[in-house]
């Protein structure tokens, strides 16, 4: 009883901080509709700063909470250069790019956080006067946790005044409806974006600070609570404070339970939570079904026609080119174009399902992952090898697309692909945890293909040859009925219920088609490597098929091909220049959004448009 | 004539609001029907209690004798009940031909056919469609890009692809000139005679209503306050005082 | 007051608007007839700065407006009443009168929301509704009293009809025949003839993005070949 009692208020403490973090995400989601994945950073960069302040300043009350709050000052700062120098240009820019750039914020932060602080996890000192403990039941439990479990409501209170009893508030919640209308009457939204990320940045940074004396510091926070905190925002309701709330405590209580109880399950233990409360409401605890967004008037996408037949003939030219590489090129330029080829179909299973499917994920690393390991499990516990293991791939991904793919297509939008995250972590948590049967960190080696395809050259031609005849799959499926029926849901979901169309099941075949396909890729892939490891599944290999798409373009077949090869020759290239590669990269991110909002494909149909007079 | 649609007791409330209670009426083949009524009077959730978009609390929705109440909006089309919406939906990405053949290919239950390319499936069929509406000359135009008069021509094909009983019409006119307005409507009275459909509309012209309807409803707060023909209906003082005001909004009142 | 030259205007690669030319005097009550999809939604759109007009000038109260921000322009005092009403949904009749207050401005009425309820007395019985809990009707009245919480010395009213069964569609013409002889400066869009000549003392007929023709009021309702040409009634 009694550990249960202190677990519980441990569970408490934790949830305010992620609260904070969670409340902040949403107001900044609310008024400017953006996903900032750059949340998670400022999280990490006020724990960062606050060690320094805390360091420096005299040691006492008010060196240390001075340090706290003066920490999440600077991150309000930072987040209004951000939001100066860079969200102003993407405010019009289609969501799922303003969310790149703000991966690209991602890779930029922490790189500068290793340059400026090392790459050693460093510990804060305890908070003055709270360095004690209470006895409750006769168990001790921290006197600083005890104050956070207070913090958290207190807040809670100080936002719901703020938004309800001043004129500040009240704009901003007329902005999260309706941004644009705000502005006709005479409101200067610049300000109130502005204002907005300044607070929002301000509680990441206030949440992170306020870690200092529980945690260590490290380069992992920001990624691991931008997931926790997407987890608060989709459980609680977007754009709820009070559902933040609730879910913060739900899950900071659930992770504190679970790692005394089942150490191994905690995040299998929260999905089961996240999806209970997602099938019984689809848009979480205290959430609405968003209202129409505003149609953005004249952004119509563009047709699928017939291929060009100047494009048909390039892709000839260019497969009888690759075909023929190996006699003119060096095994490491095999290597690359064998990357290059996988990845291609990686790219090109997202895109079925962002394009057609109108379903953007952030977690599609998951199905690669499941394929990879799918092989390589089979390889490892049965001795069954590489035709076999290539089957097994895509029907895991496939298995897995059809259970996750349940939840997700009852969301849309960004909350669908949230929740694509969510599930994401969640195998790659079990995948990172279940060493016995994963090798956890160490991963699973020696994943050998056949014996013909073990020269450079025969699995060059093998991932070529099977990569050309997935994507070329995929694309034929977008022109049979079921493809088109696919993308009329995504146009118009009440026009297609209404022509008797099952919208939801349609959705969910699609997912599990892309998610077959990746996990295809995911098999292609542990072979390519030779092993397979957590990282298939990790965040960072997400956002690589997300650039991938989009980069190329979303709009256009040819995208996530051009993408593909654009983005694993840039990201080669930076890795063998630079330790900082990922500054580089996220850098360059954010300038292509911000210079091609319709991918290069699509810039490039744009231009051939233009040039030659014709319609899409 | 028997009833193509029969509605008896019809009840639906929001959070103890009463939306619709009991409603009756019935329509026969081939007869156009106006509902009509102050904005909230309940006409919307009628209408989506039609086409199944929303559960009644209670009564029944009857098609050709056959209780429909309560069924998925996509099995009540299979039915035979078509529907246009008050902001004309279409699939934007897609040109006009493709647009209907997607209705039609749903309809044939082949939307799940691998082996073959959506722009050559059901195509004629969507040309004959078109050519009804006077649409066909700008079959492979995308529809995104098309006026809005001829969009809600598209959407009368799209709502023809069932060969509906019943064509439930949500505002069909708004938003378009008054000479399109005419245009459009008598189009659909001539399909609904020719081809037997019964035609129930929601409108706020009274031009349109008292133009093209064989009969008139009025629906305030939830319930049937008059039904008649439009004449009666028009020199109806209640009517008049709820709705139609003086009458200097609408027809030659100017 | 306001003065319209040359505006052009684009979405995307396709041309809306083609050296569209007009003039709002002080006082006056303007219509633009025009049919769905000719212009008169981004007429109004672009003169308010929520569509960048490609080319053109745009000059009210004797500055030049064109390819201003929405909020610069408000507050110069041109107030917007959206066609599709654009209640904030989740914000009660009082709040989304105060996301509309400015400051007073010399020279034309100062509302208050009291002022207001007494305009429209509907309203007064529902301060604390939330807008997306109000019938169509009320809802354009709550969008006009929110404009006018900018005391703005000229609205710009698109489409106040549409939608809307023909007794309120009576209430809004009084509304506006009310603020007129207050000295209220309109420029209205509408499809709908009967309203245009209850309410407007002048009218442009708009089509495929230009103005085709310019009357006043009576010498439209009595020219029967302009109105058999460009609206067919």
């Amino acid at each position: 009883m009694d550990i249960v009692v202190v677990q519980f208020l441990t569970g408490l403490a934790s949830a305010s901080s992620l609260f904070l973090v969670a409340s902040g995400l949403s107001i900044i989601f609310g008024v400017s509709r953006i996903v900032n994945f750059a949340h998670g950073s400022f999280y990490m960069l006020g724990a960062y700063l606050a060690w320094t302040l805390v360091e420096r300043l005299p040691y006492g009350p008010l060196g240390f909470w001075g340090g706290i709050v003066g920490a999440a000052a600077i991150v309000a700062l930072l987040g209004l250069v951000m939001e100066f120098v860079l969200l102003r240009r993407i405010y019009r820019a289609p969501e799922l790019f303003q969310l790149l750039a703000t991966f690209g914020v991602v890779l930029i932060v922490q790189d500068a956080t290793l340059w400026l602080w090392g790459p050693q996890d460093l510990l804060g000192p305890r908070a003055p006067g709270l360095r004690g403990a209470v006895t409750i039941l006769g168990q001790r439990f921290p006197q600083y946790d005890l104050l956070l479990i207070f913090i958290g409501p207190v807040v809670l209170a100080l936002l719901w005044l703020l938004f309800t009893r001043t004129r500040w508030g009240t704009l901003v919640r007329a902005a999260t409806q309706d941004r644009e209308m705000v502005g006709a009457l005479g409101v200067d939204q610049k300000l109130l974006f502005t204002t907005v990320f300044m607070l929002g940045s301000f509680l990441a940074g206030l949440g992170g600070a306020l870690q200092l004396p529980r945690e260590s510091v490290n380069l992992q926070m920001d990624l691991t609570i931008i997931t926790d905190a997407f987890v608060v925002v989709v459980v609680g309701g977007m754009g709820s404070l009070g559902g933040a709330f609730l879910a913060a405590l739900l899950i900071g209580v659930l992770h504190a339970f679970g790692i005394v109880v089942f150490p191994k399950i905690t995040l299998v233990l929260i999905f089961l939570v996240m999806a209970v409360v997602l099938v019984l409401r689809p848009y979480g605890l205290m959430g609405r079904k968003p209202g129409p967004v505003a149609a953005t008037v004249g952004l119509v996408t563009p047709l699928i026609g017939p291929t060009p037949r100047a494009l048909v003939w390039l892709g000839l030219v260019a497969g009888a080119l690759l075909v023929l590489a190996p006699l003119f090129v060096g095994d490491y330029t095999l290597t690359i174009l064998s990357e290059m080829a996988i990845l291609a179909l990686f790219a090109a299973s997202l895109h079925f399902m962002m394009g057609p499917g109108g379903m953007a994920s952030f977690g599609h690393a998951a199905y690669f992952g499941l394929g990879a390991y799918a092989a390589a499990l089979l390889m490892r516990q049965l001795g069954l090898g590489m035709p076999l293991g290539l089957i097994a791939a895509p029907l895991a991904g496939a298995a897995f697309g059809l259970l996750f793919g349940w939840f997700c297509v009852r969301l849309s939008g960004v909350y669908l692909a949230m929740l694509t995250l969510a599930f994401a972590q969640i195998c790659w948590s079990v995948a990172f945890q279940w060493v016995e049967l994963t090798g956890g960190d160490n991963g699973l080696l020696n994943i050998l293909p056949s014996g013909w395809a073990q020269t450079r050259q025969g699995f060059y031609w093998l991932a070529l040859v099977l990569s050309i005849a997935g994507i070329l799959l995929l694309r034929w499926l977008i022109r049979t009925p079921f493809g088109h029926a696919l993308r009329a849901a995504r146009d118009n979901p009440l026009r297609a219920e209404a022509v008797g169309m099952a919208v939801g099941r349609l959705q969910w075949a699609g997912f599990a088609v892309a998610a077959s396909f990746a996990g295809f890729a995911g098999g292609l892939y542990a072979y390519f490597k030779g092993s397979v490891f957590p990282t298939f599944i990790s965040i960072p290999r997400s956002v690589d098929a997300l650039l991938m798409v989009l980069l190329g373009g979303v709009d256009t077949l040819a995208g996530p091909i051009v993408g593909a090869v654009v983005y694993t020759g840039l990201h080669e290239q930076l890795m063998s220049l630079t330790d900082y590669w990922r500054a580089i990269l996220g850098l360059i991110i954010v300038v292509l959004v911000v210079a091609f909002p319709q991918g290069l494909a699509g810039q490039a149909r744009d231009w051939w448009l233009a040039r030659n007079g014709g319609r899409a | 004539m028997s009833a193509v649609l029969a509605v008896d007791g019809l009840r639906k409330s929001f959070g103890g609001v009463h939306a619709v209670q009991g409603v009756q009426f019935a329509l026969g083949a081939g007869e156009m029907l106006a509902l009509i009524g102050p904005n909230g009077a309940g006409k919307s959730t009628c209408f989506n209690m039609l086409n199944g978009q929303i559960r009644p609390d209670g009564g029944t929705v009857m098609l050709d004798g056959r209780d429909i109440t309560g069924m998925k909006p996509r099995d009540v089309w299979r039915l035979g009940v078509g529907r246009t919406f008050q902001i004309t939906a279409t699939f934007a990405s897609f040109t006009v031909a493709e647009n209907v053949q997607l209705a039609l290919s749903s309809y044939h239950r082949r939307l799940t056919t691998l082996w073959r390319r959506a722009s050559s499936l059901d195509r004629d069929e969507a040309l004959a469609l078109l050519r009804q509406v006077g649409m066909a000359d700008q079959a492979d135009r995308q529809t995104g890009i098309l006026a809005y008069g001829d969009l809600k021509r598209v959407e009368l094909a799209i709502a023809l692809a069932n060969r509906p009983r019943l064509l439930l019409m949500d505002e069909p006119t708004a938003g378009m000139a008054p000479q399109e307005r005419v245009g459009l409507m008598a189009l659909t009275a001539r399909l609904a005679r020719e081809q037997g459909i019964a035609v129930l509309f929601t409108e706020h012209d009274m031009d349109v209503v008292f133009g093209h309807a064989d009969r008139v409803m009025v629906l305030e707060r939830g319930r049937k306050i008059a039904e008649g023909t439009p004449e009666a209906v028009r020199s109806d003082e209640r009517v008049q005082a709820i709705y139609l005001g003086s009458g200097a909004m609408y027809g030659e009142g100017h | 007051m306001l003065t319209v030259q040359g505006l052009d205007a684009h979405y995307g690669l396709a041309h809306i608007l083609a050296g569209i030319e007009l003039t709002v005097q002080r006082g006056e009550v303007v219509v633009l007839l025009g049919r769905n999809g000719a212009g008169k939604s981004t007429t109004l759109k672009s003169i308010i700065g929520l569509v960048r007009p490609s080319a053109g000038q745009i000059t009210f109260e004797g500055q030049g407006i064109a390819g201003r921000s929405p909020s610069t322009i408000a507050r110069l005092g041109l107030g917007y009443v959206p066609e599709e009403r654009r209640i904030f949904t989740e914000l009660t009749v009082r709040e989304n009168l105060e996301v509309g207050r400015q400051k007073p401005r010399q020279g034309v009425p100062h509302w208050t929301p009291e002022k207001l309820y007494a305009l429209f007395p509907n309203l007064a019985e529902m301060k604390d509704r939330p807008g997306g809990r109000m019938s169509g009707g009320e809802q354009q009245m709550l969008t006009i009293a929110r404009t006018l919480m900018g005391n703005p010395r000229l609205i710009l009213l698109d489409e106040p009809s549409e939608g809307l069964s023909p007794l309120i569609v009576e209430q809004m013409a009084d509304a506006i025949a009310a603020l007129k002889r207050d000295g209220m400066t309109v420029l209205l869009s509408e499809q709908s003839l009967h309203f245009a000549a209850r309410v407007a003392d002048r009218a442009y007929i708009i089509e495929k993005g230009r103005i085709r023709h310019e009357a006043g009021m009576t010498a439209l309702l009595a020219d029967a070949d302009v109105r058999q040409r460009y609206l067919a009634v």
